[in-house]
């Protein structure tokens, strides 16, 4: 099995609290996804979408399992708070349901705050942001603030965002649910374009139906057990 | 890098400012209210030079002639003239009252001086010296009055001859300098009326039936013979308490020196009204602690989304500390600039000294920064426990 980048989940399990009141959101989450690919994980309500989500990102330690993000093992005995902050940085890119700019950021510096948090010299965090943003179509907003962009823009600026550190992995969490349906094409249509280009695993959390079709590969999560099923795979360009 | 904290704040910097000018206004209360305390100080100070005295002499077993009423015969000054290390001795007085100054009640300390001797003004803005021995005086221009305006002081009209400057009481009353023989009189007689009565009482009192005792006692009370102090200059070669010393020994009276009359003013006259002041500056400290607390908690407050979202791409939480801290501390610094311009400004209004000393306000700038970065610790706190989980979402 190539896991060079990409993203291997085996065995996850996740618990809440302990004894009577325990959750088990997570039994059992087997997934994989291969750098340049995008797949989409559905499920109903409180099947456990969040809770891996929030697993994947880093920012809740599961109960047990293994978790390998391009060549590392992230997750197999335990892991260090300190160094999450950094992963998170350097090899997850979030896209939320809101894009969730920096209100006080024009467009160039929210994308570029991540190589700077990384130590990057602010010109050359600036000009990865520009040529980003450029790939993305949006660079004749670069001075604006968030503000000022209409929710479309706002989410490819978040889609640069969550670029910008080239992660091998971005989690993107409802990502067209405020859009109408030819820009939530759109969106997709920039993950997919994106992911090729630079080789990045994105795993989708949608309701969308509009978009679920488009999916090669969907993960079904229900009870919190993933079942993996093949997608339509319907072109949309 | 980039400074969030600067970010921020231009973003929204109305709020911010807004809330600085209204902090900074406090904060101006707060140097004003340190003024006034130094301004006190500096009034008995500038009361203490400006009578060019080296030592005070007042009656016995009181803290006068400023802090408590003291009196003393006006003929003591000539045998302590005579004494070994005085260079000159004069007698003074001081009566605190309401003259009038146009439609105006002013109140002045009217002091009663002996030409050239110790006592009279230093320095004049305008005109000249007393050089007659009645009806002249000099006035402190906060009084209001103006070279040849007359000033009544009870029984009789004194011409304005000259006008001096910074010459207060230790209450921050202006001066009217006026020859002592009037003063003395002044602080004696009340008016024709009182004159009236009281003769006509002495004259009923059987005791000084006979016409020519009556006419002595009638004679020896409508003159004066006291006065509240005799300053002293010293002669060099002497220490003032040295020569302080002989004059409690041999004279029955009480000798202060400068440092002893500026320990009298400071820390028994004011000691008061200085915490009083004390108080208000705590107040006010603890007021604006108050408001940069709740308005630093309330922004962070509302950034709880971002900071998650900060959090989650990776930001630390140094760097989220820091900036909120650079807030609050960016608040104070606006206070601050706020509060020294708009103490200069109005300070100059206040009825009295107000004395603004760039040590206090020194002062006041380090405890504001501590005060920001204290009240900043509610609102890093918040901000620390934010999950960046949060920004997932449920
Ligand atoms: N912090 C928590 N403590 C205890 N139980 C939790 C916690 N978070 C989630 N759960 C539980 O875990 C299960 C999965 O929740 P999760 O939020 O992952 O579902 P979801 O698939 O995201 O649902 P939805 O589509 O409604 O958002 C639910 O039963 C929920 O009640
Ligand atoms: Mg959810």
């Amino acid at each position: 099995m190539a896991r060079d980048r990409g993203i291997f989940i085996e065995g996850m399990r996740k618990r809440y609290g302990e004894g009577e009141t325990a959750v088990d959101a997570l039994k059992e989450v087997n997934m994989q996804v291969m750098p340049g690919e995008v797949v989409g994980l559905i499920g109903p309500s409180g099947s456990g979408k969040s809770t891996l989500l929030k697993a994947l990102g880093a920012v809740i330690e599961p109960t047990a399992g293994r978790m390998i993000l391009g060549d590392e093992v992230i997750y197999d005995n335990g892991w260090l708070i300190s160094d999450l902050r950094a992963l998170r940085r350097d090899k997850i890119g979030f896209v939320f349901q809101a894009p969730y700019l920096i209100p006080f950021l024009d467009v160039t510096d929210n994308v570029a705050l991540l190589p700077m948090l990384a130590g990057r010299p602010n010109g050359e965090s600036r000009q990865r942001a520009v040529e980003l943003l450029e790939a993305l179509d949006i660079a004749h907003r670069a001075g604006a603030m968030p503000s000022q962009l209409s929710g479309g823009e706002q989410q490819r600026v978040a889609i640069a965002r969550a670029l910008v550190n080239q992660p091998p992995v971005i989690l993107a969490d409802e990502p067209t649910a405020p859009l109408d349906s030819e820009r939530a094409l759109a969106v997709i249509r920039i993950l997919n374009q994106m992911a090729r280009q630079y080789q990045t695993a994105i795993i989708v959390v949608t309701h969308d139906e509009k978009i679920i079709p488009t999916f090669k590969r969907i993960y079904h999560i229900r009870d919190g057990r993933t079942h993996e099923e093949a997608g339509e795979g319907r072109e949309f360009e | 890098m980039i400074s969030l904290a600067a970010r921020d704040v231009l973003h929204a910097w109305g709020k911010f400012v807004f809330t600085g000018v209204g902090l900074g206004l406090l904060i101006g209360v707060t140097l004003t209210m340190a003024g006034v305390y130094r301004g006190m100080v500096d009034d008995a100070k500038v009361l203490l030079n400006n009578s060019g005295a080296d030592l005070w002499v007042v009656q016995k077993q009181t803290l006068g002639p400023y802090a408590e009423p003291s009196s003393v015969h006006d003929d003591v000054y000539r045998s302590i003239l005579g004494m070994p290390g005085v260079a000159s001795a004069a007698n003074v007085t001081y009566l605190t009252m309401q003259v009038q100054q146009g439609d105006r009640d002013v109140r002045v300390m009217v002091v009663g001086i002996v030409p050239d001797g110790p006592g009279a003004p230093g320095y004049l803005l305008a005109g000249r010296q007393i050089v007659r021995s009645h009806y002249e005086a000099v006035a402190d221009v906060g009084t209001g009055f103006k070279l040849g305006q007359v000033i009544h002081i009870r029984r009789h009209n004194y011409t304005v001859v000259g006008l001096t400057r910074r010459m207060v009481s230790s209450g921050g009353d202006p001066m009217v300098f006026i020859p002592l023989r009037d003063a003395q009189e002044a602080q004696f007689l009340k008016d024709n009326d009182a004159i009236l009565n009281e003769r006509n009482r002495t004259a009923a009192n059987p005791a000084f039936s006979r016409p020519d005792v009556l006419e002595a006692v009638i004679n020896s009370q409508s003159n004066n013979p006291f006065v509240n102090a005799v300053l002293v200059q010293i002669k060099s070669g002497f220490t003032p308490e040295q020569v302080a010393e002989s004059i409690r020994r041999w004279k029955r009276l009480q000798a202060y020196t400068r440092a002893q009359m500026e320990e009298i003013l400071v820390a028994k006259l004011i000691a008061t009204s200085s915490k009083q002041i004390g108080m208000f500056l705590v107040i006010l400290a603890i007021v604006s602690a108050a408001i940069v607390a709740f308005i630093i908690y309330t922004l962070t407050m509302g950034k709880i989304r971002e900071i998650a979202v900060l959090k989650l791409i990776g930001t630390r939480n140094r760097t989220i500390a820091g900036m909120i801290m650079q807030q609050a501390v960016g608040l104070g610094l606006i206070g601050f600039i706020v509060g020294k311009i708009s103490a200069t400004v109005w300070a100059p209004m206040f009825p009295k000294y107000v004395l603004l000393e760039p040590g206090d306000a020194l002062r006041g700038f380090i405890a504001i920064v501590v005060i920001c970065i204290l009240a900043s610790l509610l609102a890093i706190r918040a901000a620390l426990k934010v999950d960046p989980a949060e920004a997932i979402g449920g």
